[in-house]
């Protein structure tokens, strides 16, 4: 080991030989010029079937462009949580969806007129209590297990997912199959005063999505970049030596645990907000499975790897859909959690570090690699 | 919101704003003062400390007193105890019996970070850097110890957040400077030579604050020049103000650099002095050496 | 909560418990073998265990028989039972081996993060789960009514059906079959040695490689044969059968302490036991949930189960 870290590497450095590198070498008028760009051109997004030739080719079939959009929107959302859960603090949460069904449940309970609350609150209203109730959920998973070792942290939070659906599906309050109707959808009106958030048009949520997406992103940001940031990822290279440096390590993990089931939790408004139903079925464990695909795949540890991550197991199954396979004849999109399944294994052996690396991960693993190497 | 919050409020007050040379601060409610010497004030106290593991006695009944503004010898042959001594006092093992004194108050039993952020750091035997992070990001994290940004306030950038990331990134490049290293802030720690390394530990050691620092073989690998350059640090950080615990194997570093020596074997103490007494006492040539011989 | 519910039933509750738990404890086997060996938990174990009760199925397809078939004579049964098993266990037994080379050795040559190897465990488990999900409809499948239950001791309201004798029985045999061959065997002295020191057991010149290979094939058998006794008990399937009675099962291997073959019995047998007395108390649809608290409650407060976490250590 100590012949390795005698010699300085150059390798550290020529990971940012590529297009991130030459980026971050920009001058800040010419990076904040690049950011809004992108930006603009994610707002608009929708019209991208307007593009002759590759605009067809892009846009989904099976299903309505923007609510396409809208959905990998709130994918986009999850995997920026999980991420900061399993990228960041290096904590492997299985249950993630738990905290996507807390926070649609808190909406569809104060909101829809089957609640048994009765209150019929309208969705903004319920937004920062769905939030919260997410985050308390956090931090009452977190508190007793975050203790445990990393492998049986991720069995119990399978347990606490399914133990949430279970609850769903068979106490009364939550009404199991039956479900919820009438969730409103968020407020605003159009011009002609018809609603801006209908039930036709899927794009004004996409942009509602889109916004909070950034929202977080510069939330998660900051978090990255001060001692927060630090202090988790001195956890995940050497928790005890981080704690004997003063890292406060449980109270660290806890905020990862709380912040992640936050933006989980906002996931799940965003989409009682649009759906307008919901079920008990909708809350499958396979989808915390596939947003970790999506964290694993686009980049663990990094926002572009999770934004690109959780789009595309968004975006892959719904350009799917509505192309049946030719030997059983299912329409492809039942294919999704298989495909992604495998995905996930083809990602961890030929490309551990994910599409879009974080500077770091690329490090650690090849460093691990390094140790094999010799024997 | 949510911290594993500190046993009781009165042992942990200071935790957080402790100015280095400051008296240890007394509440009206200790009238017992600690023992004083002539070299000082007794800065950390060990008394009738055990520690088993199962059936091994790793300490058996040690005692001594560390003061304030010495460098403190912690000597004797290898699985003598040192370094078990040294993870009893910073919180990775806990006594079977005895206690442990820090500025008059017990550590025992108390977390690790608790114990850091009251002003106990120490470096390890084999370096435990943060790999990949940067030399400035690995000092900065031990400045975070004593820094109040909540959450919150790194989220929403609030003016404590920059206040405190400024001051901790001046100290730590400040610190990165003193230790010799200025010249490598922005390298990933992984890419520092061995000596860097060992010295990017002390630096981020220092970065908490100390009023204690514990080194753990810090001349470990090193050739004599090397030596002698970590000998004048080890003074230049004394002169700060700070007191020195030193594990050492290289007996003439130790004997130059060094105010008085506790000589461990098998977990006990088998004697205590300055570096001449120490020298001379016939139970530490026979621990050294294997067998009795006059000559040091 | 129903207390007088349970104390009335307790009895039957027990019984159905001893089964219940006799075949998460061959399942639970799997967990354990491979955590001793490998540090490793090998999520993908309860699909394992599914194509398992799959295979049996279509085996006795072949012989024409399906949910509605009526029961064959004795000897065709027995004859049919162990093609079953048989058909199972060589399922299982490959798809064991098939996970350990696709999804673990290539990330074990490279010395992968142990999340990594969970992650890809969770990869094979969803993608082979749902391609029976989706070749299936996702539709339960039912199976041939092999034996036909009847009560063999009746003690009270307590009835002891001889199917529950046989599962308890086979169970036990091959429990004491496996552990005679890891603490006696040639191979099982590898085994050992691996999972005690995998450094030195490849300095002594045992094929660590061939060993984890075992191990992995020793957990299919005792899953092939568990997904049998499961077939003829509960009468159906479904793609996500494993998925389900693997977190039980691996609750069970955690809770006699994983890594250790008798912890696995115990543990399979006292959950089984206790999940139909929560069920009891709470109402059936509670069941798995009794699992998941109890599984987070031992690990919080005694994490390496009721027996200890070791396999090498494991002695007769």
């Amino acid at each position: 080991m100590s012949s390795t870290a005698a010699t300085p590497g150059k390798n550290g450095r020529r990971l940012n030989g590529n297009l991130r590198g030459w980026f971050a070498r920009q001058p800040v008028w010419v990076r904040i010029v690049g950011v809004l760009a992108v930006i603009a051109l994610a707002y608009l997004l929708p019209y991208t079937a307007e593009i002759p030739l590759i605009g067809p080719q892009i846009v989904t079939e099976g299903i309505d462009w923007p609510s396409a959009l809208f959905n990998m929107s709130y994918y986009v959302l999850l995997a920026l949580g999980l991420n900061v859960v399993v990228g960041y603090a290096g904590l492997l949460d299985l249950g993630y969806v738990g905290f996507f069904a807390v926070g649609a449940y808190t909406v569809a309970l104060l909101t829809s007129p089957d609640s048994r609350l009765g209150t019929e609150w309208p969705w903004l209203a319920a937004v920062p209590f769905a939030i919260a109730v997410a985050m308390i959920s956090g931090l009452i998973l977190g508190w007793p297990t975050l203790r445990l070792r990393g492998d049986y942290l991720a069995i119990v939070t399978l347990g606490f997912a399914e133990i949430i659906r279970i609850v769903a599906q068979s106490t009364e309050t939550l009404r199991g199959d039956r479900g919820f109707t009438d969730i409103p959808h968020p407020p605003g009106q159009q011009t002609d005063g018809s609603a801006l958030f209908g039930v036709r048009d899927a794009t004004p949520y996409y942009w509602l999505g889109l916004t909070v997406i950034i929202l977080v992103v510069l939330g998660v940001r900051n978090l990255d970049r001060s001692r927060v940031g630090r202090s988790w990822l001195a956890i995940r290279e050497d928790e005890e030596a981080a704690e004997i440096m003063g890292v406060r390590t449980i109270k660290y993990k806890l905020w990862a645990f709380a912040i992640g089931a936050c933006i989980g939790g906002l996931g799940g408004v965003m989409f009682a907000g649009q759906q307008g139903f919901m079920n008990s079925g909708t809350f499958v464990l396979q989808f915390s499975i596939l947003v970790l695909a999506g964290v694993v795949m686009g980049g663990s540890g990094n926002i572009p790897g999770a934004i690109l991550g959780g789009a595309l197991i968004s975006y892959i199954p719904d350009r799917l859909r509505g192309i049946q396979d030719p030997i059983f004849h299912t329409d492809l999109f039942g294919f999704r959690f298989a495909i992604f399944g495998a995905v996930i294994i083809l990602i961890m052996i030929f490309r551990p570090q994910g599409l879009i690396p974080s500077r770091r991960r690329a490090m650690e693993l090849k460093d691990r690699e390094k140790e094999a190497a010799p024997s | 919101m949510s911290e594993p919050h500190i046993e009781s409020p009165q042992e942990m007050d200071d935790a957080n704003a402790r100015p280095v040379d400051a008296p240890a601060p007394t509440g009206p409610a200790e009238s017992a003062p600690a023992p004083t010497g002539p070299a000082g004030d007794a800065l950390l106290e060990m008394q009738n400390v055990t520690l088993r593991f199962g059936g091994v006695v790793a300490l058996n009944d040690v005692s001594f007193v560390l003061r304030k503004g010495e460098i403190f010898g912690l000597i004797g042959p290898n699985g003598a105890g040192k370094t078990t001594c040294f993870n009893a006092m910073t919180g990775v093992y806990r006594p079977t019996s005895g206690a442990i004194r820090f500025q008059g108050r017990s550590i025992v039993g108390r977390k690790k970070h608790q114990i850091t952020r009251g002003g106990i750091a120490r470096t390890f035997q084999n370096v435990r850097l943060f790999p990949e992070m940067t030399a400035l990001e690995n000092v900065m994290v031990g400045a975070d110890a004593h820094h109040k940004t909540s959450v919150i306030a790194a989220l929403f950038r609030l003016p404590r957040f920059w206040h405190e990331e400024h001051e901790g990134r001046r100290r730590s490049l400040e610190l990165l400077e003193f230790v010799g290293i200025g010249k490598r802030a922005g390298d990933v720690a992984r890419n520092l030579s061995y000596g860097e390394q060992r010295r990017l530990e002390i630096a981020r050691a220092l970065a908490t604050n100390p009023t204690l620092l514990c080194l753990d073989e810090p001349a470990a690998g090193f050739n004599p020049a090397e030596k002698e350059d970590l000998l004048q640090l080890i003074r230049r950080i004394r002169d700060t103000g700070v007191t020195i615990l030193l594990i050492e194997h290289d007996m003439r570093l130790v004997m130059n650099v060094t105010d008085r020596i506790v000589v461990l074997e098998f977990g006990k103490k088998i004697a205590e002095g300055t570096p001449a007494q120490v020298r001379d006492d016939p139970k530490v040539i026979a621990a050294y050496l294997g067998v009795p011989s006059d000559a040091a | 909560m129903n207390f007088s519910g349970l104390i009335h039933n307790f009895g039957p509750l027990t019984v159905t418990g001893l089964a219940q738990g006799a075949i998460i404890a061959l399942f639970a086997l799997g967990y354990t073998l491979v955590y001793g060996v490998l540090r490793l938990i090998n999520f993908a174990h309860s699909e394992v265990f599914l194509l398992g009760t799959y295979a049996s199925i279509i085996v006795w397809g072949f012989f024409g028989l399906d949910q509605n078939s009526p029961t064959p004579g004795m000897f065709a049964v027995i004859g049919l039972i162990i093609l079953g098993m048989v058909a199972a266990v060589v399922a299982s037994g490959v798809t064991a081996i098939g996970v350990e080379l696709i999804a673990y050795r290539p990330l074990r040559r490279r010395n992968a993060p142990k999340l990594a190897f969970l992650i890809t465990a969770i990869g094979a488990s969803l993608a082979i789960s749902e391609t029976v999900g989706v070749i299936t409809g996702r539709n339960i499948r039912g199976v041939p009514r092999l034996i036909r239950q009847t009560d063999v001791v009746v003690i009270g309201n307590t009835h002891i059906t001889n199917l529950q004798i046989l599962i308890v029985v086979l169970a036990l045999v091959m429990m004491f079959l496996l552990d005679r061959f890891i603490n006696r065997s040639r191979l099982g002295r590898g085994i050992r040695a691996v999972a005690q020191n995998p450094d030195s057991a490849a300095l002594m010149g045992v094929n660590q490689g061939r060993v984890i290979s075992l191990v992995f094939l020793l957990g299919g058998l005792m899953a092939g044969i568990a997904a049998v006794m499961y077939n003829l008990k509960i009468g159906v399937t479904r793609f996500d059968a494993g998925f389900l009675l693997g977190i039980e099962a691996f609750t069970a291997a955690v809770l006699g302490g994983i890594g250790n073959l008798r912890g696995a019995l115990l543990g399979g047998l006292l959950l089984g036991v206790l999940q139909n007395y929560g069920a009891g108390l709470f109402g059936t649809e509670w069941l798995h949930a009794v699992s998941f608290v109890l599984l987070v409650v031992i690990l919080l407060f005694r994490p390496t189960g009721l027996l200890g976490e070791s396999l090498g250590r494991a002695r007769a």
